[in-house]
């Protein structure tokens, strides 16, 4: 248990500590070695490579240096990656082996290591992270502490204002201001939908029940997105001040987080992140000297697309298949175990804290006039740097392929960017140029989706892209509604033909008419979208 | 712990009883349950189901109901060493559906199945979020990134040696 003093304390005096991860002109000899431990560069040994830097230190006695486990960089295409600060240089692609040359080389005679610094596509060579052109027009919000902060260790994330919004709201806010202050920011549901995130709270809030739940929707199914998991991985204690924000404005005392069971790190984590704030006080009763009490607990997924709706998402935690059901009722009325339940995505939450700190008029005047603040986008395919952006709503598509995801690879034509997963659409050249927020995506038959974006070269065929995600389809068709399990099934069918050359006119006439049967006829939105994406292939290409 | 074979019925039990005794009795604890179950002995077998049908009261049909539908779940085992292709759509765009034909041409096996000297089994994943390493295939969680049919024919080769 930690008094409210005792964490200003640790806030201050750790925030002095790490004032040289962020202030990058610090007057230090102190250098913090940050190695990037997220699931990409984890993937290609960044544990080693952090095991490595400690033993040469200690084996040197060095001790001004600090090696410190992060979340995602973004930049993953270029990983594992390392950056030194304060000076803030970025090492691409390293290796365990690499360690001992930066070590000797930038550590101890302050050069930097050439050969490992990143090539922009024009062969540019780039030493520090805020010159590449990646990080140039992003602006991080939800993703502010990732890269930045150790995720394992509450004390970094009190130093850059870790739960002060938690404390500011019990304090100094009723529920009612803490709504109005999310509903004027203008927030929307990042999940894909883009539901306005106050109103689901006020909706909540009203609803009669004395027992109400919390629930951070983390089963990220969209193959191709990655963005909750860094969040995630990179900044748990953000999502978990949240869900208590949260918590607190409806009259909740528990909440659950749904993780997706393929995310070990995420799910780990998240356990630690919520069991250093019990250890703290900040989860549990009475929490910063209020009456205010709250839970969190961790609930696995098992692999099930459908299991991102949030009814389906709601049986599956009860420990059942999970089937969506109609609505209404709403989870806001009905939802776990038929009480009053709110349900938003981890980036949705991630956004909390910071406009419960920065005020709502700082966070909508950020992006446009319907869709406020930024969206963080899963980038990848055939584009240079695959990675994770986060950008300011109104960002047009070919800013985020061309200027921050450096363009085609292999000297390929764009073809066509897909975003909202096997729920969304593919957008064409000619569309690139729309600035991105959930309207006009909505406008050019796409979706926002949650922010998996895929871009294709000239080489890649429509029709097995569709073929692709209406096979992904039927694998996750539920099994409930009839047209669904059955039409997407037909649909995939007419594709297969269509691929071995062997359609007909009539076939294309048949699959639009299947197509439009589905859409109308089942219960929830991810099928709707399903059969949509391969109507509007059709159409555009 | 106990050892990973399946021979050995008593070893299981107690394997069984270790992982029931961390949960309340209570329903919605099934999924938690399973997943754990699928972690320790690699799939979900018939004492075990048995087992949490009598621990929560819930019906043996459900939860084989509920076995089946999530993917994660199998009934049977996989083998000593399971191979995944990510068919996330990152890694399909850049060319994963190659890597899987490979393998089971390599392999003589399908999607699910496992060899019949229970060595390799096959398995194809929806995104594992590697998707700047894409295409990837991972062996026992291992993940190999920028694979191509050259890289999985070599890695298979260095697991066939193994014993």
């Amino acid at each position: 248990m930690k008094s409210l003093e005792e964490i200003h304390k640790i806030r201050e005096e750790k925030r002095k500590e790490l004032d040289l991860r962020v202030n990058l002109q610090a007057n230090t000899r102190e250098k913090h070695i940050l190695v990037c431990h997220g699931t990409g560069c984890t993937s290609s040994k960044s544990p080693k490579i952090i095991e490595t830097f400690r033993k040469i230190l200690e084996e040197k006695n060095i001790e001004n240096v600090k090696v410190i486990q992060t979340g995602c960089f973004g930049l993953c295409s270029k990983g594992p990656i390392v950056i030194i600060r304060p000076e803030d240089v970025f090492y691409a692609h390293c290796t365990p082996e690499d360690c001992e040359e930066i070590i000797n080389t930038h550590i101890i005679n302050g050069q930097i290591v050439e050969r490992l610094l990143c090539k922009e596509i024009d062969e540019q060579t780039v030493t520090r992270l805020d010159e590449l052109n990646f990080y140039k027009k992003q602006k991080r919000i939800a993703l502010k502490n990732c890269g930045v902060i150790d995720p394992e260790n509450i004390d970094e994330y009190i130093a850059f204002d870790g739960y002060k919004a938690l404390e500011k709201v019990l304090l100094e806010m009723t529920p009612e201001d803490v709504i109005k202050e999310i509903t004027d920011s203008g927030l929307r549901g990042r999940g894909g939908a883009g539901f306005p995130t106050g109103k689901k709270w006020e909706l909540t809030r009203i609803a009669k029940g004395t027992q109400k739940y919390v629930v951070c929707n983390a089963d990220e199914g969209d193959p191709g997105a990655f963005m909750d998991r860094s969040i995630l991985e990179g900044d748990p204690h953000s999502v978990l001040e949240a869900m208590m924000i949260a918590g607190y404005s409806i009259g909740a005392n528990k909440g659950y987080i749904y993780v997706r069971a393929e995310y070990p790190i995420a799910v780990q984590r998240f356990q630690i992140a919520i069991d250093q704030a019990k250890e703290y006080g900040i989860l549990g009763k009475n929490i910063f000297g209020t009456d205010f009490e709250f839970d969190v607990e961790v609930r696995l997924g098992a692999g099930a697309f459908v299991c991102g709706e949030e009814t389906a998402l709601i049986a599956s935690i009860e420990g059942k298949s999970g089937h969506p059901r109609l609505k209404p009722p709403f989870p806001a009325n009905a939802g776990l175990w038929m009480k009053p339940t709110l349900i938003n995505n981890v980036e949705t939450f991630a956004n909390v804290p910071k406009i419960i700190l920065n005020g709502s008029k700082w966070y909508s005047s950020i992006g446009t006039e319907n869709s406020k603040g930024t969206k963080v986008f899963a980038l990848g395919g055939n584009v240079v740097n695959v990675g994770l952006v986060e950008v300011p709503m109104g960002t047009t598509l070919r800013e985020i392929v061309f200027d921050i995801g450096g363009g085609i690879p292999n000297g390929r034509k764009f073809k066509a960017a897909q975003t909202g997963g096997p729920s969304g659409g593919c957008i064409p050249e000619q569309n690139l140029d729309t600035p991105i927020d959930f309207e006009s995506l909505n406008s050019i038959g796409s979706m926002m989706g949650s922010g998996g974006l895929i871009v294709m070269d000239d080489t890649k065929c429509m029709v097995n892209l569709a073929k692709f995600y209406l096979g992904f389809t039927v694998d996750e068709s539920c099994g409930k509604c009839t047209p669904c399990r059955i039409g997407t099934k037909r649909m995939l069918e007419i594709l297969e033909k269509i691929t071995e050359g062997k359609g007909t006119l009539e076939d294309l006439e048949k699959l639009e008419k299947l197509a439009q049967t589905v859409k109308k006829t089942s219960i929830c939105g991810l099928r709707t979208n399903g059969s949509k994406s391969s109507i509007e292939h059709n159409q555009i290409f | 712990m106990c050892c990973e074979c399946n021979n050995g019925e008593n070893y299981q039990d107690t394997k069984m009883e270790q992982i029931l005794s961390k949960y309340e009795k209570d329903k919605s604890n099934l999924i938690q349950i399973l997943n754990e179950v699928q972690e320790g002995y690699g799939y979900i077998p018939k004492h075990a189901q048995l087992a949490i049908s009598e621990y929560l009261g819930i019906p043996m049909a459900e939860i084989y109901g509920v076995i089946t539908f999530y993917s994660r779940f199998t009934l049977e085992a996989k083998g000593k060493y399971n191979i995944a292709v990510c068919l996330g759509t990152a890694c399909y765009v850049k060319g994963s559906e190659k890597i899987l034909d490979k393998l089971k041409e390599k392999l003589g096996i399908d999607v699910g199945e496992t060899t019949p000297d229970g060595k390799f089994s096959i398995e194809a994943t929806r995104c594992i979020g590697a998707c700047g390493l894409a295409p990837v295939f991972t062996v026992n969680g291992e993940v190999y990134g920028n694979a191509t049919p050259e890289l999985l024919d070599k890695v298979i080769e260095e697991y066939k040696s193994k014993k």
